[in-house]
């Protein structure tokens, strides 16, 4: 399913006044492409993922997932939770694995949030963790793992329930040129055979020759005015 | 509990210690709790044990409250009792605390008085103890094991109390004391002689007293108007207890200090589990952005809380029991339900409130913050 943000605004308090971190951002990502939001900081790229993620309102606008409105400036915190438990899945900045858990449960977990037994992704669980390197770690904590397989293990876990959107926050960000560009390629690679829609926002666009479309943000809008940011086919 | 139950496999050194501090929070709310009972059993078993639901006072002034020290009736008082509607028994029962000699043998013993033919001492039901006691006849005494054994007499002795000299009759087996001293029975007769106090006193040929009359009623008895008309103040047994100065003194600071320690193992665990709580920030606005629920993530902390109290409860309060069982008899312990599982369950429950409160914090936490982190 598509992923389609709609005349998205943005407006923080900011003491006396406020301040637009999105600004009538119109964005469409296809399933199974990858979109790169490229832009300087401060540019808005966190603040639209975090929009698309129903962490944070729109004040204005809606985001929609195929037919679906999903998220509006009246969305609830359980609704939007709810749709990110069932439709999104989310690769933070820092792999963000919990420290109790092993590489497996990290996966297994999102069963236990959907009030599933653990046990019914197990088997899915170390089909991605094969996809993305690490099934030989499985049953390590993050501890004991490298940066570049904590990363993986999060992508992974950001898959595991079969998610239509897929939102990745500089995932290249503590990562080396070449585990940069190998991760790259990994998501998009990933979202491609399982039809996500994926935004990826990133600093580095030296990493990103994989991604089928880019769009940059510049003062909290999209540089290109057009609704819809045109994409490259995969 | 998917997450919780890692935790406390992960962070094990944190919950130990945890669990150790509610382990011995247990202990001393337990073992206290036995000690208060054990004590009030050592002041107050010779009133509660007695085959009575209701005590009658008569005190000097209308308002005191009822005490046993102070408590005075007459003849004509136990009269006028027995012959109230819905009384099926009024017994005088005198009370005194008095110094007892065998040859070569000092103790302080509380001398009961009874009439002859009363049902109050053990025993005299047809279930007693060594089918010898249940009446007390004059010039002859029934001694309870503890003070059997603190005077060294067996039945046949000779047993002074308070300046007279009685035949030991018998000696039951039920342990009673009173004041922390133990009960040996008389008649009324003879306790006029040890225990009886102001113009009554025996040798004045006056009428005898007692200290207190002990009721068996039935729910037709009016005692509020049957105080009204004799001059008496009227109590449960139980409430009685409160009649003996020493109970009333150890009961309440006991108590005041098992009160606190149940409030003192509420803040402890919710201040472990702020901290805790705090410390996880970052791991719950993840298990938010995620999509887990607020519900479930407070769900799984509050099953957090139980296992660790449940758990440290548990193991606090079969330490206690231990702790009661090997004690010597001299420490007054009694481990009952009343005395474990009670306060076991008061300190899971307190200590699920101050959980409760601390993993509130729960809900205010941003899953924004994934974001953010790094």
């Amino acid at each position: 399913m598509d992923l389609h943000l709609e005349h998205i605004t943005l407006v923080y308090p900011d003491g006396d006044s406020t301040l637009t971190a999105v600004d009538d951002v119109d964005l469409t990502v296809p399933a199974g492409t990858t979109t790169a939001l490229l832009g300087p900081s401060g540019a808005g790229k966190s603040s639209l993922l975090a929009v698309a993620a129903g962490l944070t309102q729109p004040s204005r606008g809606t985001v929609t997932i195929g037919a679906d409105v999903v998220f509006t400036p009246d969305t609830s915190v359980a609704d939007s939770t709810r749709v990110r438990l069932e439709r999104i899945g989310m690769v933070f900045q820092s792999p963000q694995l919990l420290g109790s858990l092993t590489a497996l449960e990290q996966l297994e977990l999102h069963a236990h949030l959907r009030g599933k037994r653990p046990a019914s992704v197990r088997e899915r669980g170390m089909e991605l963790l094969d996809a993305v390197g690490v099934a030989d770690h499985a049953h390590k904590r993050p501890a004991q793992l490298s940066g570049g397989q904590r990363q993986r293990v999060a992508i992974a876990r950001a898959l595991v329930g079969r998610p239509e959107v897929l939102l990745v926050d500089e995932p290249t960000s503590a990562l080396d040129h070449e585990r940069g560009t190998q991760v790259v390629e990994l998501i998009t690679g990933l979202a491609r055979e399982m039809a996500a829609a994926t935004l990826l926002v990133s600093h580095d666009a030296s990493t990103l020759a994989t991604v089928d479309a880019t769009v940059r943000m510049l003062d909290a809008r999209l540089e290109e005015s057009a609704p819809l940011a045109a994409v490259r086919p995969a | 509990m998917f997450v919780a139950l890692r935790d406390l496999q992960h962070a094990r050194g944190r919950f130990v210690l945890m669990s150790v501090v509610i382990v011995l929070i247990t202990f001393l709310v337990t073992f206290l709790a036995s000690l208060t009972a054990g004590l009030a059993r050592e002041s107050t078993s010779a009133v509660t044990d007695l085959p009575a639901d209701h005590i009658a006072f008569s005190m000097p002034a209308e308002d005191d409250a009822p005490e046993f020290t102070a408590s005075r009736v007459e003849a004509d008082q136990w009269d006028a009792w027995a012959d109230v509607e819905g009384v099926e028994s009024a017994d005088p029962l005198g009370v005194a605390t008095t110094r007892a000699e065998t040859d070569g043998t000092t103790a302080s013993v509380t001398a009961l008085g009874v009439d002859e033919g009363t049902n109050l001492v053990p025993g005299s039901d047809g279930e007693g103890d060594d089918g010898e006691a249940g009446d007390v006849e004059p010039g002859t005494v029934v001694l309870t094991p503890e003070a059997a054994g603190a005077l060294d007499a067996q039945t046949g002795d000779i047993v002074t109390l308070g300046g007279t000299a009685l035949t030991v009759a018998a000696t039951v087996e039920a342990d009673q004391s009173f004041s922390h001293t133990p009960v040996v029975w008389t008649s009324l007769d003879d306790w006029q002689d040890i225990g009886a106090r102001g113009s009554a006193t025996a040798g004045g040929g006056a009428d005898p007293v007692a200290t207190v009359v002990a009721l068996t009623t039935t729910d037709d008895a009016d005692l509020a108007a049957a105080d009204d008309a004799l001059g008496t103040t009227t109590v449960t047994t139980s409430d009685a207890r409160s009649a003996v100065s020493s109970f009333a003194g150890e009961n309440t600071s006991l108590t005041t200090m098992q009160a606190f320690l149940l409030v003192i193992s509420a803040l402890v665990v919710g201040a472990f589990f702020t901290v805790w709580t705090i410390s996880r920030s970052g791991d719950i606005a993840v298990l938010k952005a995620l999509g887990g629920s607020t519900g479930y993530l407070l769900r799984d902390a509050l099953g957090q809380a139980a296992v660790l109290l449940v758990g440290g409860v548990a193991v606090g309060t079969g330490l206690s029991v231990a702790a009661a069982t090997l004690l010597p008899d001299a420490v007054p312990v009694v481990v009952t339900t009343a005395t474990t599982l009670v306060p076991a369950a008061g300190l899971i429950l307190l200590g699920l409130v101050g959980a409760g409160v601390s993993v509130a914090r729960i809900t205010r936490i941003d899953p924004h913050a994934a974001l953010a982190a790094r």
